[in-house]
């Protein structure tokens, strides 16, 4: 307890010399490019900027995959001349009742050749009654919900980093979260309309047989035109993907003057559209985003330069953010906005002084206290305090933590419940010199005695902001985490550091009383 | 040496207070303050805040003080129905307060955070106003930081009592954790008089103020355990009181630091934190004092038997 040997001694100051050096990036710019250079980010609450939880709509990741099974099987029968009646989707997969019975087996070998997104996507079985059921796995139906967040995360990012926004953070948050961090956007109205619009871009032939019908035919759907005005039956085989797009651009048309979206197909796509536009020119071919019409022009020759324009009197905002929208590509499923917090600029440079004044004062407080009350070793008490601010700063500079108003109380309740330690062992080493005890016998029962105590005492501490950082979310968990680091540190500030300058003053002085 | 030898006690040394006579007036005043607590809980209860309750909160700055006629007036030009336009901190900084719409409509989400740009258009049209902070938070997501919130207090409250459990007789951990229920409704009573607003910050000051509740009992406990080994027949009571004299200085030098740290944080925290530091001010106070006038006489309550099996009476004359 009492004997501190050269190593130990050396280790305890080489923590805080690494700690001094880790906290360095935060004050100082990087001298050297090649050095790793750490350092703690400012919460959303003290430099302003907005957040944004998404929720991804998994019902209709659900619902498209369905749809896409309904017309894979549609295409698969009608390739191989096979009929259908009550072709149907159900909760989980698609029914139908094949033309004839004798069509049963045919049906089933043809579907069974369908291609399949993963192994084992979808099984086909012929019920008791005669009808064929395509049924698709619950496990691919999880595995396509976690590619369709894993997705929408990266075409979010795409859309961000569009608008030119600085240091945007996207992270997945649960099953079916992303969270969206923008620093220095207070107003986030631009990007949640960007990322509220799914741009699926999808082109279909219009079947004109079923204008001016209210109930359109199977294989046929009623789409709003996007200015609101009626409605227009498309056939629903989706002919070209927006999805084989490589280029998208706004600009304003020569001949009319209005602004338009010009866009470029990949190879794929280009051949694809060079193909349906010749094989039906004269006829209307709608061009379909997020399931509106946008427009329906007439093919007159057949397109082969893989590429075309939209123009459906867009004003110039809506035409470039239609661009960015197709050039970043389509969501999976739609996104919804649930929660959305935004800092101004001006509040969050407020918090940075009240949390800054606050820790100050708090600090100067307790070092003032701790002076008065327990004198030199009080001072050790307050050697070991810095140290410990210091070691706190350095940790979280090492985890490049996210540094919240919450997390700055945080760190001055630490301070304040750091020094308890030291009272434990002040007030005991009190104690055993009003016994009589000699100096050395006095400091050694102080520190054997006051460990476990000290210990006990920290221990329920960090249970309670463990919990509340599991549990928590934003800047409560900024808290939770300055708490759970500051309660780390102190236990080495604590045991280590101010014992062993209480035990190097011992060893240097030899004193016969103590000053307590 | 100027710094060497301490200039201040805290408490005079060898204090010899018998806490124990007191405590019945203890336990009855925390048992009054308690239930008290309780119906304020029921009514008028708590103020939930905008993470508990879902619904919208815009701060805006205006230039000069603020025209609430003006302010208003824009509002229903955006068809916004404001629940509350209020003053707070400045004269020139309103708080407008929108409730979520209800669940049984469709896209009440959308909706709730549609309702957000509606506030900001109309604040745009006030010459010189300016947007300070524009939260919104649906239904969905209050419900669940709700429920999180409450499954962090209880989870704490079931940990401790487990750690303490582990680490002393039962008969401490039941009183500990009854003293820390017993604050943690005070503490409810005070949001409630105060009329702070409960949300996951002060979630994190009601934990901070239990795990610092707990470090107190743990200490005395600590002290109480140390001297049944060490005086196998002194009566309880008498036993109790002496830990407590004996631990008195660092229980109350402990909660001065703390108290000292929290105390500019009340000041000059700001209002997001102000609140929060109050509420930590307040459990450091109550917390404190039921290490010793709560904590303890539940434990000489429940221990009287078990713990002092061995001690004999004193021998008469």
């Amino acid at each position: 307890m009492m004997y501190y040997s050269r190593l130990r001694m050396a280790s305890v100051i080489g923590v805080c010399l690494i700690g001094l050096a880790l906290c360095l990036p935060n004050v100082i710019r990087q001298p050297v490019a090649s050095l790793p250079w750490r350092q703690i980010h400012l919460g959303l609450d003290l430099r302003g900027g907005s957040y944004l939880l998404l929720q991804v709509d998994m019902n209709s990741v659900a619902a498209d995959r369905l749809r896409g099974l309904q017309d894979e099987t549609r295409q698969t029968l009608l390739k191989n001349s096979l009929g259908y009646r009550n072709l149907a989707t159900t909760a989980h997969g698609v029914t139908f009742t094949p033309r004839t019975p004798e069509e049963t087996q045919p049906d089933l070998k043809a579907l069974r050749a369908m291609p399949m997104n993963v192994p084992g996507e979808f099984t086909v079985e012929q019920g008791g009654d005669g009808q064929i059921t395509l049924t698709l796995s619950a496990d691919a139906a999880r595995q396509r919900a976690y590619d369709a967040v894993t997705q929408s995360i990266e075409i979010v990012r795409r859309r961000i980093d569009a608008t030119g926004a600085i240091d945007p953070e996207i992270t997945r948050q649960g099953e079916d979260r992303i969270i969206v961090e923008l620093p220095g956007i207070s107003d986030p109205e631009r990007v949640k309309n960007l990322l509220g619009t799914t741009a699926k871009m999808t082109f279909h032939l219009v079947a004109d047989s079923a204008i001016g019908s209210s109930v359109p035919p199977p294989g046929v759907d009623l789409l709003p035109m996007s200015d609101g005005q009626g409605t227009l039956p498309v056939f629903s085989h989706v002919d070209v993907d927006g999805a084989d797009l490589t280029n998208a651009s706004a600009s304003i048309d020569q001949q009319s003057g209005e602004w338009a979206v010009n866009f470029t197909f990949d190879s794929a796509g280009a051949q694809e559209f060079g193909d349906v536009t010749r094989a039906n020119v004269g006829k209307r071919f709608a061009i379909v985003l997020d399931n509106k019409v946008i427009e329906a022009p007439v093919i007159r020759t057949a397109i082969t330069g893989g590429s075309g324009q939209i123009t459906g009197g867009f004003s110039a905002q809506q035409a470039t953010d239609m661009a960015l929208l197709l050039r970043a590509g389509a969501l999976p499923a739609p996104l919804n906005v649930i929660e959305q917090r935004s800092i101004g600029p001006s509040l969050g440079a407020d918090s940075i002084r009240a949390g800054g004044y606050s820790l100050a004062a708090g600090f100067v407080l307790v070092i003032a206290f701790m002076a008065l009350f327990y004198g030199r070793f009080g001072w050790y008490a307050n050697i070991a305090l810095l140290a410990n601010l210091v070691l706190m700063t350095a940790i979280l500079s090492l985890f490049e933590a996210t540094l919240t108003l919450p997390g700055m109380a945080g760190m001055l309740l630490t301070l304040g419940m750091a020094v308890d330690a030291n009272i434990l062992i002040n007030e005991r080493i009190r104690e055993e010199v009003a016994r009589g005890r000699s100096a050395l016998q006095a400091m050694q029962a102080g520190f054997e005695r006051a460990t476990a105590t000290i210990v006990d005492s920290n221990a329920t501490a960090l249970l309670a902001h463990v919990m509340l950082f599991v549990f928590g979310t934003g800047p409560v968990r900024g808290f939770a985490l300055t708490i759970t680091i500051g309660i780390v540190t102190t236990l080495f500030t604590t045991l280590l550091l101010s014992r062993m300058l209480m035990v190097r003053w011992y060893a240097r002085t030899r004193p016969s009383t103590l000053p307590v | 040496m100027m710094f060497d030898r301490p200039l201040l006690r805290f408490v005079p040394r060898g204090t010899k207070i018998n806490f124990m006579r007191g405590r019945f007036i203890g336990l009855a005043t925390s048992a009054v303050l308690s239930i008290a607590s309780l119906i304020l809980f029921f009514h008028p209860g708590l103020t939930l805040g905008l993470d508990f309750r879902g619904g919208i909160v815009v701060e805006a700055r205006t230039q000069g003080p603020a025209d609430f006629n003006a302010i208003r007036a824009a509002l229903n030009a955006q068809h916004v129905n404001a629940a509350g336009v209020q003053s707070f901190g400045g004269p020139d900084d309103v708080l407008i307060r929108l409730d979520t719409p209800p669940d049984s409509e469709p896209d009440h989400e959308a909706r709730t955070q549609a309702m957000v740009d509606s506030v900001r258009h109309a604040i745009a049209t006030l010459p010189g106003a300016q947007v300070l902070r524009a939260d919104a938070v649906g239904a969905s997501v209050s419900r669940e930081l709700f429920r999180n919130g409450m499954l962090a207090l209880g989870i704490s409250l079931l940990m401790i009592l487990a750690y303490i459990w582990f680490r002393f007789e039962w008969e401490f951990a039941v009183s500990a954790v009854v003293t820390l229920v017993l604050d943690l409704t005070k503490a409810i009573g005070f949001l409630v008089i105060t009329h702070f607003e409960f949300d996951l910050v002060m979630v994190a000051a009601i934990l901070t103020i239990l795990g610092y509740s707990t470090n107190d009992k743990v200490v005395v406990y600590d002290r109480v355990r140390e001297n049944l080994r060490k005086y196998r027949t002194m009566p309880l009571a008498e036993l109790i009181d002496l830990s407590i004299n004996e631990t008195l200085s660092r229980t109350l030098g402990t909660s001065c630091t703390v108290f000292l740290a929290a105390l500019p944080l009340a000041l000059f925290g700001g209002a997001s934190l102000s609140g929060f530091a109050w509420v930590m001010l307040f459990g450091i106070v109550v917390g404190t004092s039921s290490s010793i006038f709560i904590a303890a006489p539940l434990l000489l309550l429940m221990g009287e038997k078990r713990l002092r099996r061995d001690a004999r009476p004193p021998a008469r004359p």
